[in-house]
């Protein structure tokens, strides 16, 4: 009997990633999931792929302080329209500037051999 | 719910060398030394241990380890291993094993040289795919992610977690083997280096060596030993996520759950305990905690621990060994947490010691707010 998978539920998320898409998961009665998994948390059952319109909003965010000679960073969680919820940076501004609440987009970053590009956010014109 | 009110005791318990041990020390080392200095503290010898319970960052097989070192056979063993918390979940499936008649003595031993072997050597950190090129600083950015929210919605200030690192080392300070030896203030913990915002590093846990192990038994025997026990009133646990972007609330824990299922089976109410061991990774965990197990209402946390209030002399004794802020925190430190709360029903705490302590309450955190584990302690007058 060959694999049930082609390919793995991270690898269809770097597809999509290298897209431009950031891609989460439904399951049969619509419910967003959140990593991407190979079955449906709680019932078992399949998953969809979906492609986020990539608007949310900032849920928590901290400012990551690391060695003397680079900049502070952002790490913010961000709950997407769709209803899930990610880590991700918001960038652009001053990190002590991103706030709760604070309405972002994504923006995919260009990646490189080491790293597919991932999704960050930058704040929606206005939001502040 | 299969465990009996007061089936079991913690009849020994002990400390290894602590903070910075000698070169070399492993930790089975440390984990050996601890085990047989709990076992003269009851009185009980090597050859009484049936049951292993055992689990530490910089070996993924603690149990094999230990046994062959001191060859001890085992008929039950269990290496649970869910973060700092581990060890309240090891005493409560100790307990199970004791009352089911599978183990008679259980020793829960740690070691941990995290100090002398850097913090990245002793605890690997791993690459989670939707978190790691974000880069936070784990596991204090996810706890400050946290902190965020408690901020947000509560209205927590960054003086108000202060208060938590300056009642540590007021603790510290009355603790022989504490690793801190010098008096905080408010002002120091604010202007320190700041870790992740809004904890500076006198917000977040130390990193030091240490160990500890403890001796449970049934209360049957636990009578017939030459010092006083500390009878298992109530245990619970729970896991919540694995990482931070999971958890499904930022400011309930699962110790609102584990706390429940405690107090429950000790038939107890918050009020009833007079010294509290909470896992204190970072300034912000004795305030959930506080609120999810029933100290205060949720979102009073922060002002509940202001002015001193869980300070020497303030109305709640909290973490008087001085925590993983001030005392020691090897790593998964809840063993430590678990031993204080032990001391103190003892009455072994000397100038911290809390005034008829005849209940204490030892609460274990793992991974990032992920698996909360609550035991409730009390003296033979609480049976």
């Amino acid at each position: 009997m060959p694999n049930e998978f082609a390919k793995s539920p991270l690898g269809v998320y770097i597809e999509h990633c290298k897209k431009g898409e950031l891609a989460y998961q439904v399951t049969e009665d619509g419910k967003p999931v959140f990593f991407p998994r190979a079955a449906a948390p709680v019932t078992g059952g399949k998953l969809e792929w979906r492609v986020s319109k990539g608007l949310g909003t900032v849920h928590a965010t901290t400012v990551v302080h690391g060695a003397k000679d680079q900049k502070p960073w952002n790490v913010a969680l961000v709950d997407l329209d769709e209803g899930f919820r990610m880590m991700s940076r918001v960038e652009d501004i001053d990190p002590m500037q991103v706030k709760i609440g604070m309405r972002v987009k994504v923006r995919m970053t260009a990646g490189d051999e080491k790293q597919p590009p991932y999704p960050v956010f930058t704040a929606v014109e206005g939001s502040r | 719910m299969s465990r009996k009110r007061g089936s079991v005791a913690v009849v020994g318990a002990a400390e290894s060398d602590l903070g910075l041990v000698a070169p070399e020390m492993s930790p089975t080392d440390l984990m050996a030394q601890a085990t047989l200095r709990a076992l003269d503290d009851c009185g009980l010898k090597l050859s009484d241990i049936d049951a292993v319970f055992a689990s530490h960052s910089q070996s993924r097989m603690g149990v094999l380890q230990l046994c062959e070192y001191l060859r001890i056979k085992p008929r039950y063993y269990d290496s649970t291993i869910v973060g700092g918390s581990s060890f309240m979940a090891h005493l409560a499936h100790a307990q199970t094993a004791i009352e089911n008649g599978d183990a008679e003595v259980a020793v829960i031993a740690y070691g941990s040289t995290q100090r002398s072997v850097t913090r990245a050597a002793a605890s690997s950190r791993e690459f989670l795919y939707y978190e790691s090129p974000y880069r936070p600083f784990l596991p204090s950015s996810a706890y400050a992610l946290a902190a965020s929210r408690h901020m947000h919605e509560f209205g927590t200030t960054r003086e108000h977690l202060a208060e938590v690192a300056v009642a540590a080392r007021k603790w510290a300070l009355m603790n022989p083997v504490a690793w801190e030896k010098e008096p905080l203030t408010i002002e120091q913990v604010l202007n320190a280096r700041m870790v992740s915002y809004p904890f500076t590093v006198r917000d977040c846990c130390l990193v030091t060596d240490g160990g500890g192990a403890i001796i449970i038994t049934s209360a049957a025997r636990a009578k017939s030993l030459k010092k006083k026990a500390a009878y298992v009133l109530g245990v619970g646990e729970s896991i919540g996520h694995a990482t931070i972007s999971n958890m499904p609330d930022l400011t309930v824990t699962a110790a609102a759950e584990s706390g429940r299922q405690a107090f429950k089976m000790a038939g107890l109410k918050p009020s009833d305990v007079r010294m509290l061991s909470l896992y204190d990774a970072f300034t912000i965990t004795p305030i959930l905690f506080l609120e999810d197990l029933g100290f205060c209402p949720k979102g009073e946390g922060g002002r509940f621990v202001a002015n001193g209030a869980i300070a020497p002399g303030g109305k709640l004794a909290v973490n008087t060994s001085g925590g993983g802020l001030s005392y020691c925190h090897p790593g998964m430190y809840g063993l430590l947490v678990l031993i204080e709360a032990v001391r103190q029903v003892r009455g072994d705490c000397g100038q911290r010691q809390v005034k008829d302590c005849n209940v204490s309450l030892a609460h274990g955190n793992g991974g990032v707010l992920s698996s909360e584990c609550t035991v409730i302690l009390g003296s033979e007058s609480t049976l």
